[in-house]
């Protein structure tokens, strides 16, 4: 595996492949002296043209504990406000020594253009591009939810649900291809203005009612992130309603089973989508989703630079 | 003196064809020896509606004389320079120097067409009855690449235009219903997370527009249809007696939405690639007259335009070149159609739409305009390469049936797949 763009470009086996491999790792992160030479003299960079405090920390510490160097390329503040373009940038990245580089980029296929136009012979990983893809997030959740609710390897007969923004949620739609995959029955529910024409297709069944989809009594309760910054835009959007028809409350809270999973991929807004009794619960998942993030991503790094899974 | 010997004219008789100081003299059987057209269709020279040149403004990606040599390759013999040059062709100063770079290229005719509104803007009408007056004779006006969606800014150019018998060749997209629009809307655009653009936006503005040019009483034509609704309304319009045209794109007729999983923006173009259900509806359109020609949308960039994340490349894909190969393959192999047909959809119907009375037909006494094709030897799709952009979706494909000569003013501008030069 050279690249790593879209959940596309994984088989089942692939998939698993990674998580055992991150399950593997994720020891590594527990013991005193958390690092393997693995990546020792290659570098990686950070490229990052949407801010990201925890993605981009996650890659950094993912890369370093494979004692690879790291370069965080912070675009924003970089020549790219001069107008260079990503060609030219990625260019002269792989011409300071880049072995891989990981991009995250407002706009979709941004990633897959690095990855496949002949610019750059540098390996891609994608870190989220415009509404398109997340594929290292899907993985950290697939994990998790095998961590905690199978002990086989992948993830048949797992009910999740993913609730909220799917329009603009490049989790979500990496959740979808992902999770099904593995052979989860995912199913989405959200605001009919943001439920995008067509999701059904990618592999999930769509719920019009977030009691509704609660109702067929999920393993697993997904909330995403409602991207405000793009909701005050939407007329229809009032946080008043959202929180009545869309928010992870208490009295929703107290139908989920006591074994139903929590997640969400951060940062939350406590109150809007989640409230905070539900971000607090036992059953929240959320910060075994922040460290499976670290072991993921060095189990994918270490993929795609040195071309074997782990053992 | 051009003898053409042997050639298969569209329906189906076998002929020989004399040319003589730019005029077809004779048809028949001539005794006299000359090129050899046995297996070649001989055909009225082609006529593309919808071309964009780059002159002036934009001539790394396109000159008036290498878009000429594009056409010539292509078989066409007269080719509509849409208006949205830099400077803008909203003017008879810019519609005329337009018209002589035709001339002084002279590998086909090329007719300018003059902008609707000022600058593009759609906000005040451009000048219309001064272009209409220029030696161009400006026939057709379109602000193609942007929609004319101001109603009552329609509505005067449709009366403008009545006044001597001109149309309005509309871009249909309603620009509320469009905005940030990347590809098609639907699964696809979803998955991919690129902005949809809906067929709504395409089939209202002609659904009015057709309103429009039925109580104006005056002419309109519709740009590059892409949708089965709009294939519908374009029906109805003309089931009511409503003065209407339509084109569609060679890509609109062969290609699908699916191209945009690759994010190769060779795929990007507006209106977008649409769906399977969408290229037959076009298809059959144009095999029940529906639509009435072909229009290639030939819209060159240079390099840079393309090389680029999707979302920040450039609309537009070149055509010229390729256009009749695959006119060949969706009509004619597919058995959709037959040869009179084609000629009517590449040649007679577009000289009419944009009066120029010396192409669309091969007659006795009339200019002679001649494209013959061979329908049984494969093209590469590398191989056409007169145009000075690469934006060609078509890289690596292979067709059946290319031009094998064109001749324009009674004089050869390919010869055996070899372009003349400037004269």
């Amino acid at each position: 595996m050279k690249h790593l763009i879209s959940v596309r470009d994984l088989t089942k086996d692939s998939a698993v492949a990674l998580l055992d491999s991150a399950q593997q790792l994720s020891q590594v992160n527990q013991r005193t002296v958390k690092s393997l030479p693995a990546l020792r003299g290659k570098t990686v960079v950070n490229l990052f043209y949407e801010n990201s405090t925890r993605t981009r920390i996650s890659f950094e510490i993912a890369a370093k504990r494979l004692s690879a160097d790291v370069i965080n390329f912070d675009a924003q503040a970089s020549s790219t406000s001069k107008g260079e373009s990503l060609k030219d940038t990625a260019q002269t990245l792989e011409a300071l020594g880049a072995a891989a580089i990981i991009v995250r980029h407002p706009m979709s296929g941004a990633a897959h253009a690095l990855a496949n136009r002949g610019w750059v012979s540098a390996s891609i990983i994608n870190a989220g591009d415009g509404r398109h893809e997340h594929p290292t997030q899907a993985l950290l959740d697939a994990l998790t939810i095998r961590q905690l609710k199978f002990s086989g390897s992948d993830l048949t007969g797992v009910k999740v649900l993913i609730v909220g923004d799917l329009e603009h949620s490049r989790v979500a739609r990496s959740n979808i291809l992902l999770l099904s995959l593995l052979g989860a029955a995912v199913s989405v529910a959200g605001p009919a203005e943001l439920v995008p024409e067509g999701i059904a297709a990618m592999g999930a069944k769509v719920y019009k009612s977030f009691d509704e989809a609660l109702a067929e009594q999920p393993d697993v309760v997904m909330m995403l992130r409602v991207q405000l910054e793009r909701m005050q835009k939407n007329e229809a959007f009032t946080t008043r309603d959202y929180i009545k028809n869309w928010s992870l409350d208490q009295t929703r809270l107290a139908q989920l089973g006591k074994e139903t999973v929590i997640m969400h991929p951060g940062p939350m807004n406590r109150g809007l989508e989640i409230s905070n009794q539900a971000a607090n619960d036992p059953r929240s998942a959320v910060l075994r989703q922040v460290e499976n993030g670290l072991a993921v991503r060095m189990a994918v790094l270490h993929r795609v630079l040195s071309g074997e899974v782990t053992n | 003196m051009i003898i053409l010997k042997n050639l298969t004219l569209s329906d189906g008789s076998i002929q020989d064809i004399r040319i003589d100081a730019g005029q077809i003299v004779e048809i028949g059987r001539i005794a006299d020896s000359g090129t050899d057209c046995t297996d070649l269709i001989g055909l009225a020279g082609f006529v593309d509606p919808h071309t964009h040149l780059r002159e002036p403004g934009f001539e790394a990606s396109e000159t008036v004389l290498s878009g000429s040599k594009a056409a010539a390759a292509g078989g066409y013999t007269a080719i509509c320079a849409m208006a949205n040059t830099e400077p803008v062709a909203d003017n008879s100063t810019v519609i005329e120097r337009v018209y002589d770079l035709g001339i002084e290229a002279g590998l086909c005719f090329v007719q300018p067409i003059g902008a609707v509104t000022k600058g593009l803007k759609g906000l005040e009408l451009a000048n219309i009855q001064d272009m209409s007056r220029s030696r161009a004779k400006v026939a057709m006006f379109s602000d193609d690449g942007m929609c004319v969606h101001d109603e009552n800014l329609m509505r005067q150019a449709l009366l403008e235009v009545k006044k001597f018998g001109g149309v309005v060749a509309q871009h249909a997209q309603e620009p509320s219903l469009t905005i940030g629009a990347q590809m098609n809307q639907g699964a696809v655009a979803t998955e991919l997370g690129l902005t949809g653009w809906p067929a709504i936006a395409e089939e209202q503005i002609i659904a009015r527009d057709a309103q429009l040019a039925e109580e104006t009483g005056s002419r309109l034509h519709i740009c590059h249809l892409t949708t089965g609704g709009g294939v519908e309304v374009v029906r109805w319009a003309k089931a009511k007696g409503i003065q209407i045209t339509a084109e569609v794109t060679p890509h609109h007729l062969l290609l699908t939405e699916d191209l945009v999983r690759t994010y190769d923006p060779v795929y990007k173009v507006n209106p977008p690639l649409r769906t399977t259900d969408d290229n037959r509806a076009l298809l059959a359109g144009l095999v029940d007259g529906t639509i009435d020609m072909l229009g290639t949308d030939h819209a060159p960039h240079s390099g840079e335009k393309k090389d680029c994340e999707w979302e920040n490349a450039a609309f537009g894909m070149i055509g010229l070149e390729s256009a009749a190969s695959i006119l060949h393959q969706v009509l004619i192999q597919s058995g959709a159609g037959d040869w009179t047909l084609f000629e009517n959809i590449i040649s007679k119907r577009p000289s009419k739409l944009t009066g120029l009375n010396n192409h669309g037909s091969i007659k006795v006494g009339a200019q002679a305009n001649i494209t013959l094709f061979n329908p049984h030897e494969r093209i590469g799709v590398a191989e056409m390469n007169q145009s000075k952009s690469s934006n060609n979706p078509y890289l690596g494909l292979e067709f059946i049936g290319r031009v094998q000569h064109t001749i324009y003013q009674g004089q050869f501008t390919m010869i055996d797949q070899s372009v003349r030069d400037q004269k």
